[in-house]
């Protein structure tokens, strides 16, 4: 009973914040909201670790249900939750970063005239994403997935007055749409199969089946639909990078730690479906893996600080669905959860600079930065190395984990996927360079404007720098003498497809340790070579209108995907639009209508001068009709 | 006996409210009678629910010769329309409130006598009281429209009085014939016409008139045309009456008498109906991406929804039947919502262009979030009526056919574009002239939308009493119809 | 009655029909309203003669009855009829049905 109190609580805490800012958006003065969003959070943390200490992963997975939902006949939808190890992975991030965030936020946001419409959209997201994955069964996380998506259309946009950044939440939402509909066939083919929504009674149906089904080929790959939408993987990738518009601590928050990767949270979810779908997983690591390197290619390219965070993102998700691809579900967890570090931490060190810069995003105009934001440049630091994959920091135990299951899946795929790392170890390095050493590049009056940030927004950092630091000992692999520790944690969610799967054999050591190496040198080449041509050499500062090489030019206007979209998808659509509504509907569909209409008007036009007034002719054609009814009278 | 209380009384109130002539006086006394019979509605499902199957019958005889009796029932389909007629007809009185309309006596009369005539419709167990209800709720509308409605408004009523009238003329032959078929003696009695026997040729004659009579109210791809007319140029009241509950009698017409009654031709022809149905989402989902005129947008995005609820009667699963049902609830409330938000932005800033609109949030923040919470209901947001309606029904149309599924999910998708685009560049941006010095809603305006946004979340998040009213009624219907 | 039961019902008939298409030439040919009436009443009366012939013929008074229906209601039609022409050849100073064309279209 207890137990269950506690699980209700959890998304409870930001619902009422979300209900009670709401309702008072007008009336809370700022002091209350800045105490009241992040200390729901806070509650809702705390309630997590409640429930995660007294939690053992060896006890079965508990289902809380808190009321029947939809039901007619077989179709039963609880409101459930289910508290499995998985589960509560993904709460504790939620609520964990989700809580330093609002921190962070409330000095980021503190000059904003929409400070309670902030923090009441930021619970509710928190709430959808509690919601997401806690549900028990798809719908439920169906209702997150949607409700994530809402709430990051609502904060993209939050500065609603700049139609650009509307344009960009609208995107947002329609790409997730289009995704979301994927899911959704996905959950309808799932209840025809297995006349049952629920995550436990479909995985142990699906247990039963053999490998290579059809139908679970085509269940898996409609819900892959859904995570590349919600999880920006090609060809619903776009919207993420644009979705950089909204606040900062947003983009830390739903575009880089949590909401993005609740499609790599349901694969791993529904990881018994995926193994047993051979093909869709072939799909999803090529997928994947042609994301993580084009996003990586993009981002070289870029100079806003956020959008090559965001690109950077994409890459990582994409990294993450490799590791998916290869069966290496908790490989992509760890990755998923050191990413939730250092990346927030990225964003929010990016939020820091772009406070002190007032609103400066380019990197081209940044530069010395380290002098005068000490905190922010060493937190920025940590995850950089962080996420290029330089031991000990977290970044490199995710990172190698992934890379070294995929190259027991195929030794090609991990080539690529070094590749792809070292182009991260790049363009970060280059990031981390342009902005933080050198010397400043910006106006007068901003560099006389510059200053560290608030003690509110920097506690925030160092304590994502600590976890981005020390994170990747809670999944320490036993080559470094750790325990494995989310390994086994996460044993119990992932055992079933662990005893499906084919076993490949493990790497002996001294393999492992090479790939570590080759790749570890590559990684650190890649540094040296930012630092030299951005530091040492100065280069890469072009300004807009500069001449570029082919390469330069196609990565920076984002290889033109945007304008493909625009040209094959936009624009005939609008055409269409034109054309059924100008010629279909109107000089085809309600011509043939009105034409009905006029069709009597005229004939009654016509025949009306039968009527010619002359009674003799009236009677003569009386009588011949008098003759011809007697006639065909006979006739008949 | 509530039944026809249910019938009656705003009949009364209708005769009564023609002797009023004080315009305080008549608000007071008209939204107060819709309320008593709102009140008389809970009464009578409370009733329903608590002595489950009553079906709150009355029967009387009358023309017994010609077969013909006042027989009046609600079962659980009926009863949650009539619900919905007498829950939305107060919120459209009062959101008329703002408006000052010539002789507004006869307006609202005929507004009354409107929901006499549906509660009729909806009530009806005899197939010639369902007819004389059907064509008598056409006449209140078709005033409504071409006395209060825009300037084009006498040639767009006439085109949709002429045309709706055309198809229920189709109606009545079929009922007719359906009389003559019935076992002896003779009589429209619902049971009775479900008995009629028919050879499939026959069937085939009687779901076409059904279907074409049904399709042009409700209306589905291709018998359209008049809609988006007649929605743009009726009052914001007629728009509301004619999309939220008018055109939920062609679909309940299709469940209640279109079904059961030709159910070996739904299962021949049913498919290629179907097809018309899903075939109409796209296509007008398509053309709601381009419309400029906010009214025209969303009766294009209407036709979308309804199609999907459409084809989710056509294909016979109980689970599209009862998001049929579900959807048939909460698309009147999200479609009466939506013009009750477009007629306050028209109030406030006399055009309803989108182009050039914008920026209305600034200055009306409550009429921004109205906005938003009813959009959501539309765009099928998890936790509102829409998603339910539609999950329902795509599942349901999903176990019949995965490809149509597919088709008519598009309608997910594009119904976010249309109805995004609207709301930026109505709410969202920065102000210009027009919207610059708007007004926030008033206290009156907020009672009329505040009942709307309850019941969304109402349905959404707990559907199971709405679904389980109806749900032994449509496993009724669909034995019939199997 | 022995008169009428002399003559063979074919004459009746032979008669009544000639008759009856004099009426018929009459309407079609004449251009004067009161000679059309008055050919009318011819048409009448010979289907007035065939009535009673066949009641005679088969011994069934309600053929004469008829008879006398018609003949009143006859009565009552010419009588209105010939108020009209009377009412028109005030106005127009003519009973030529072609120009009597006003009522069209």
């Amino acid at each position: 009973m207890m137990m269950n109190a506690i699980v209700f609580l959890i998304p409870l805490f930001p619902l009422l914040g979300f209900l009670v800012l709401g309702a008072g958006i007008r009336v809370i003065p700022r002091k209350v909201t800045a105490l009241l969003a992040p200390g729901m959070i806070l509650l809702s943390l705390i309630s997590t670790l409640v429930l995660f200490i007294g939690f053992h992963p060896s006890t079965a997975s508990q289902v809380h249900q808190l009321f029947s939902w939809i039901r007619i006949g077989p179709l039963d939808i609880p409101f459930a939750f289910l508290i499995d190890p998985l589960s509560i992975l993904m709460l504790l991030i939620v609520t964990g970063i989700g809580f330093v965030i609002h921190v962070y936020s409330v000095g980021y946001m503190k000059e904003d005239p929409g400070f309670n419409r902030f923090f009441s959209y930021m619970n509710l997201f928190v709430f959808s994403m509690l919601l997401l994955v806690m549900g028990a069964n798809y719908p439920v996380m169906f209702i997150g997935w949607e409700g994530v998506g809402l709430c990051s259309y609502l904060l993209i946009g939050f500065w609603f007055k700049n139609h650009e950044f509307n344009n960009a939440a609208k995107k947002a939402f329609i790409m997730n749409r289009i995704g979301d509909l994927g899911f959704l066939m996905g959950m309808f083919l799932i209840f025809t199969t297995f006349h049952s929504l629920d995550y436990q009674v479909v995985f142990d149906h699906a247990r039963g089946m053999t490998p290579g089904n059809p139908v679970l080929a085509g269940i898996t790959l409609l819900l892959f639909i859904g995570a590349a939408g919600k999880s920006a993987q090609i060809p619903l990738y776009t919207w993420l990078p644009d979705a950089m518009a909204g606040p900062t601590p947003v983009s830390a928050l739903i575009h880089a730690a949590t909401m993005v990767t609740a499609g790599i949270y349901m694969v791993a979810r529904s990881n018994i479906l995926y193994i047993l779908s051979p093909a869709t997983m072939a799909v999803i690591g090529i997928t994947g893996l042609a994301t993580a390197l084009l996003a990586a290619f993009i981002a070289i390219f870029q100079n806003d600080i956020k959008k090559i965070l965001a690109y950077s993102t994409i890459s990582q998700l994409g990294y993450m669905f490799v590791g998916l691809s290869a069966g290496a579900f908790t490989g992509a967890m760890f990755h998923l959860t050191t990413h939730a570090f250092f990346k927030a931490l990225l964003f929010l060190g990016a939020g820091s600079v772009i406070h002190a810069l007032g609103g400066e995003q380019d990197i081209r105009k940044m530069g010395g930065l380290k002098q005068a934001m000490p905190k922010t440049y060493r937190t920025f630091m940590a995850a950089t190395v962080a996420i290029a994959g330089i031991p000990p920091l977290s970044g490199f135990f995710s990172k190698d984990e992934i890379l070294a299951k995929a190259f027991e899946y195929s030794p090609l795929l991990w080539v690529f996927a070094v590749a792809g790392s070292l182009m991260t170890a790049f363009y970060m390095f280059r990031l981390l360079f342009l902005t933080f050493s050198g010397d400043f590049r910006g106006t007068e009056a901003k560099r006389a404007h510059l200053h560290e940030s608030p003690a509110v927004m920097t506690i925030p950092l160092v304590i994502l720098a600590i976890l981005a630091t020390f994170g990747g000992l809670i999944n320490l692999p036993a080559l470094f003498g750790g325990n494995a520790g989310l390994e086994y944690f996460l044993e119990p969610v992932f055992a079933a497809s662990g005893s499906v799967a084919a076993h490949g054999t493990p790497l002996p050591p001294a393999t492992q340790w090479l790939l570590m190496g080759v790749t570890l040198a590559g990684v650190l080449a890649m540094a040296a070579w930012a630092w030299k041509r951005y530091t040492a050499q100065h280069r890469g500062l072009l300004p807009d209108d500069a001449p570029r090489t082919f390469a330069e030019r196609v990565g920076r206007n984002k290889i033109y995907i945007d304008e493909l979209y625009q040209l094959v998808v936009v624009r005939p659509l609008m055409w269409l639009s034109k054309f059924f509504y100008e010629i279909v509907e109107l000089r085809f569909i309600d011509r043939i209508v009105n034409g009905v209409g006029s069709l009597v008007v005229r004939t009654g036009n016509t025949v009306r001068y039968i009527q010619t007034g002359n009674v003799g002719f009236y009677m003569f054609v009386m009588i011949l009709g008098i003759i011809l009814i007697l006639f065909f009278n006979i006739l008949i | 006996m509530l039944t026809i209380i249910l019938i009656l009384f705003p009949l009364a109130l209708s005769l009564a409210t023609l002797l009023l002539k004080k315009e305080q006086a008549l608000r007071f006394f008209v939204l107060g009678g819709a309320l008593i019979e709102f009140g008389i509605m809970v009464a009578a499902f409370v009733q329903y629910r608590t002595s489950c199957h009553c079906q709150l019958l009355f029967r009387a005889g009358w023309l017994t010769n010609m077969g013909i009796s006042l027989k009046f029932g609600m079962d659980g389909i009926s009863l949650l329309l009539v619900a919905l007629t007498t829950f939305l007809v107060p919120i459209i009185i009062l959101s008329s409130f703002s408006h000052t309309y010539r002789r507004p006596a006869t307006f609202y009369s005929l507004l009354l006598f409107m929901e006499m005539a549906l509660v009729g419709v909806f009530t009806a167990f005899d197939g010639m009281m369902f007819y004389i209800f059907w064509e008598m709720a056409l006449i209140p509308a078709y005033f409504i429209c071409a006395v209060w409605g825009g300037n084009d408004r006498i040639r767009i009523t006439f085109k949709f009085f002429i045309y709706t009238f055309a198809g229920s003329l189709l109606m009545l032959v079929a009922l007719i014939y359906l009389y003559f078929s019935t076992p002896f003696p003779h009589s429209y009695d619902i049971q009775d016409l479900y008995a009629a026997v028919l050879t499939p040729g026959e069937q085939t004659w009687i779901f076409l008139a059904f279907f074409v009579a049904f399709a042009v109210k409700i209306p589905v791809f291709p018998f359209h045309t008049w809609q988006p007319d007649t929605y743009t140029e009726s009052p914001a009241a007629g728009s509301m009456l004619l999309a939220g509950i008018m055109l939920k009698m062609g679909i309940y017409g299709m469940i209640r008498w279109m079904l059961p009654i030709c159910h070996v031709a739904v299962h021949r022809w049913g498919p290629a109906a179907l097809v018309l149905a899903v075939a109409g989402i796209v296509y007008a989902s398509v053309i709601a991406l381009r419309q400029k005129d906010m009214k025209r947008l969303v009766a294009y995005s209407s036709i979308a929804h309804v199609g999907l609820i459409a084809a989710g009667v056509l294909v016979l699963t109980i689970h599209a039947m009862q998001g049929a049902v579900i959807q048939m609830v909460s698309h009147g409330i999200n479609i009466v919502g939506l013009f009750l938000v477009i007629d306050l932005v028209e109030q406030r800033t006399k055009t309803r262009n989108i182009t050039d609109l914008g920026g209305l949030a600034l200055k009306a923040p409550r009429l921004a979030i109205f906005f938003m919470l009813i959009l959501l209901g539309s765009i099928a947001l998890p936790l509102t009526n829409g998603f339910v309606g539609e999950f329902l029904l795509l599942l349901g149309i999903f176990e019949y056919s995965a490809l149509f599924s597919a088709i008519a999910g598009v309608t997910v998708i594009f119904s976010a574009v249309y109805m995004l685009w609207m709301y930026q560049r109505t709410m969202l941006g920065p102000a210009n002239d027009i919207t610059a010095e708007v007004r926030d809603l008033s206290r009156v305006e907020m009672a009329a939308l505040i009942p709307l946004i309850i019941m969304i979340f109402w349905i959404g998040i707990a559907p199971g009493f709405f679904l389980d009213t109806a749900l032994p009624d449509v496993m009724t219907i669909l034995s019939y119809a199997r | 009655m022995s008169t009428l039961s002399a003559i063979p019902i074919s004459y009746y008939l032979v008669f009544c029909s000639i008759l009856f298409c004099i009426g018929v030439t009459g309407v079609l040919i004449k251009r004067n309203a009161l000679l059309i009436l008055m050919s009318v009443e011819l048409m009448i009366n010979s289907i007035n003669l065939l009535l009673a012939a066949f009641s005679a013929y088969t011994n069934d008074p309600a053929g004469q009855i008829f008879v006398f229906f018609i003949m009143v209601v006859a009565a009552a039609e010419v009588a209105i009829g010939l108020a009209i022409v009377v009412l028109i050849y005030r106005t127009t100073h003519s009973i030529d049905i072609d120009v009597l064309n006003k009522l069209k279209w």
